[in-house]
């Protein structure tokens, strides 16, 4: 399969329906890759023109702000900025919810707007347009599933229906953890805690919040942001359930159906 | 004799509302030592926020059985206010029970619903005198609380009940007045609850029971005095500033950090140094160190802030044993900005008194702790944003004094040289489309 680049599509005098922002995770980090690979395929099924950026994506610079390194992040922002207007982007679709955050709600005011829309929305309008079905022989289906809440699509974006929705479509029986939705627990990833060891405490958050799903009893932990499935799959090894559990994206669950 | 009463009245309820307002007047100084924030957009939104959280408490649901309780003392204090509407003019004309006579039979219903109220309330502050003391709610023993915030929210408990009994005790001796017969007193009958406690004096005197009734009237309004004029002291402060806070609570997307327009300008400048200005640029500082270099409107937060608890018992870095508590990130700056006030007040302008809210409240573990994850700002109840100052810190400490973890200095090396948090070749970003 041939993945095409914006680049590509500029040579050729064409436009795409949309950017596929792949994020660094998605595109280095191998457990995320097999997402972003997921994704594609379902955008190839679905039949959407899509491209990406290939060597000209950058990091948004969501870390480094996070961490409090403005100047970082507004140097990533200023040149990601520049390399999407420059393609003339109008539509971007994400799997990582920060990217999402970022571009939807902190690019604007920068000088970049575009609509945004993360792989959870973008993938349950899918459903809901017909242009996706799993409701035969759908793989997951009675199987007892729960889904982790992202910070940055829940609280920080308000989206706690969609992802919901496509798990619904697949008909699954979905368990709902004790903190869910608004009042979701965090994996531990965000504000740059991914790329540091965890402060002086009792427990990791990701322990914490990999206990909470397994209590569940749910064979599948379903997750919308590469960064909350590291650090629930880790947690999930760290029970030593790795056998028992899988912790899986949306992407891969609706990809899984449609192959 | 009457009319000393009520010149003492006049005197002390004047000295009362003075001083009241003095405090407050200095506690607005102190939130406007924050750095400009123009919040003056949406004002119908705004309104509804008002209405919505402030008003009706829409955030104390999230927990149905604590926001009942809550309502009921909060429905207590407000309408039995306009009993102390009629105890103040009662005071001021030295009548009483003033509305008595043009209210009639409908007199007699509003006392009855504002005792059942007296009596709610009570039954209410002692059950949170039980979750904080005896029951021990998690939120409730942390070592924020050590000390006076401890005390300050007894204190109120115990306080609104004294009140609430004062008022009652008086209702009954009134009743008990009016069956012994004395002119002064209108027949308006026993009330609901208090008729409950005319029994107990039975075998008083009319002199004896309106020395009790003018006791009770006197401790109640001094009392209600006295707690107006605690609250510039006290957590209690949230029952006036929620509303503002609301007001001016954040219209925007939880997820969106505030952009430093001063940083993006550096960037663009360096980038197309065309459009730098010419001449010398001013120093700014980035981030905030101390509580002058944050918005009013944090500031106007900290002093919201009720020390109620429900943002560190959904941080995830606190439920895990994490220093970080955004509980007490609002209270450190409500107690560092108290300071500062008090240093321009006794010296005319700020002297270094060589602290800063960054480090001597507020330490680097703390800041280091936070997952930006939103969710105590999801829960408060009166609109606080700790993230924002946790941000804002973050920010002086990376920007101002290079303080970073060394993870984070890799990171921000690998970002700027490999476009990726990770030290990995840009070349192979798009590695993985060859292996579909």
């Amino acid at each position: 399969m041939q993945v095409p680049t914006m680049a590509e599509f500029l040579a050729k005098g064409e436009t795409p329906e949309v950017l596929f922002w792949v994020g660094c995770a998605g595109s280095f980090d191998q457990r995320a890759q097999k997402i972003t690979k997921a994704f594609v395929t379902i955008l190839e099924k679905v039949g959407i023109k899509y491209g990406i950026l290939g060597k000209e994506e950058m990091c948004t610079g969501d870390p480094a702000r996070r961490a409090g390194n403005e100047f970082m992040f507004q140097m990533m922002a200023y040149q990601n900025i520049q390399i999407l207007n420059g393609y003339n982007i109008k539509k971007i679709v994400t799997a990582c919810p920060h990217c999402f955050n970022i571009f939807k709600n902190e690019y604007p005011v920068l000088g970049g707007n575009y609509e945004v829309i993360h792989h959870a929305t973008f993938l349950q309008q899918l459903i809901d347009s017909g242009k996706i079905n799993m409701k035969d022989g759908g793989a997951f289906k009675g199987k007892k599933i729960t889904y982790h809440d992202s910070c940055y699509l829940g609280r920080a974006n308000d989206i706690y229906e969609a992802p919901r929705k496509v798990l619904e479509a697949m008909d699954v029986a979905l368990v709902e953890m004790k903190r869910c939705k608004s009042n979701g627990l965090c994996c531990g990833a965000g504000g740059a805690q991914m790329f540091k060891e965890e402060e002086k405490g009792d427990l990791r958050i990701n322990i914490e919040r990999s206990n909470e799903a397994l209590a569940t009893g749910a064979s599948i932990i379903a997750a919308a942001c590469p960064f909350c499935n590291t650090m629930l799959t880790d947690g999930v090894k760290n029970n030593e359930k790795e056998d028992e559990v899988q912790v899986l994206d949306i992407a891969e669950l609706v990809a899984s159906c449609l192959s | 004799m009457q009319y000393i009463q009520q010149v003492a009245f006049l005197l002390l309820a004047t000295y009362a509302i003075w001083l009241f307002s003095k405090n407050i007047l200095q506690i607005k100084k102190n939130i406007f030592l924050g750095k400009p924030e123009d919040l003056s957009d949406s004002p119908n939104l705004r309104w509804k926020n008002v209405i919505l959280l402030a008003l009706g408490q829409k955030k104390m649901f999230r927990n149905k059985t604590v926001a009942i309780m809550h309502l009921i003392i909060y429905a207590g204090f407000i309408i039995i206010n306009v009993e102390v509407l009629e105890i103040i003019l009662d005071g001021i004309l030295g009548t009483h029970r003033l509305f008595f006579e043009p209210l009639g039979n409908l007199y007699s219903f509003l006392i009855n619903f504002f005792e059942i109220l007296a009596v709610g309330v009570i039954a209410v502050c002692i059950i949170f005198l039980y979750r904080r003391n005896i029951m021990k709610l998690k939120r409730f023993m942390s070592k924020d609380l050590n000390g006076w915030p401890k005390s300050d929210a007894n204190y109120i408990l115990v306080v609104e009940i004294i009140l609430m009994s004062l008022f009652l005790t008086m209702n009954a001796a009134d009743s008990a007045i009016q069956l012994l017969g004395s002119e002064h007193y209108h027949a308006t009958g026993s009330f609901i609850f208090s008729g409950f406690l005319v029994p107990l004096f039975d075998s008083l005197s009319v002199s004896q029971l309106v020395f009790i009734e003018r006791t009770c009237w006197w401790m109640h309004i001094i009392g209600i005095l006295a707690f107006l004029n605690y609250l510039p002291y006290s957590k209690h402060l949230h029952i006036i500033l929620a509303f503002p806070n609301a007001y001016y609570s954040r219209l925007k997307p939880m997820g969106e950090v505030k952009n430093m327009a001063n940083v993006q300008n550096e960037v663009k400048y360096m980038m197309e140094p065309e459009l730098a200005p010419t001449g010398d640029a001013q120093p700014t500082i980035f981030g905030a160190r101390d509580v002058m270099d944050l918005s009013w409107k944090n500031l106007l937060d900290a002093y919201s802030c009720t020390e109620c608890g429900r943002c560190s018992d959904a941080c995830p870095a606190n439920q895990t044993g994490k220093l970080l508590s955004p509980r007490k990130i609002m209270m450190d700056t409500r107690d560092r900005l108290e300071e500062v006030g008090l240093n321009i007040k006794q010296n005319g302008a700020f002297k270094d008194d060589g602290k800063k809210l960054l480090n001597d409240y507020i330490t680097v573990e703390e800041l280091r702790a936070c997952t930006t994850c939103n969710a105590c700002v999801q829960e408060c109840p009166v609109s606080i944003n700790p993230l924002d100052i946790i941000m804002e810190l973050r920010r002086s400490l990376i920007m101002e004094d290079s303080n970073a973890p060394q993870e984070w200095n890799g990171m921000f090396g690998n970002i700027e040289n490999n476009f990726a948090p990770w030290k990995l070749s840009p070349d192979d970003r798009d590695a993985w489309t060859k292996e579909i």
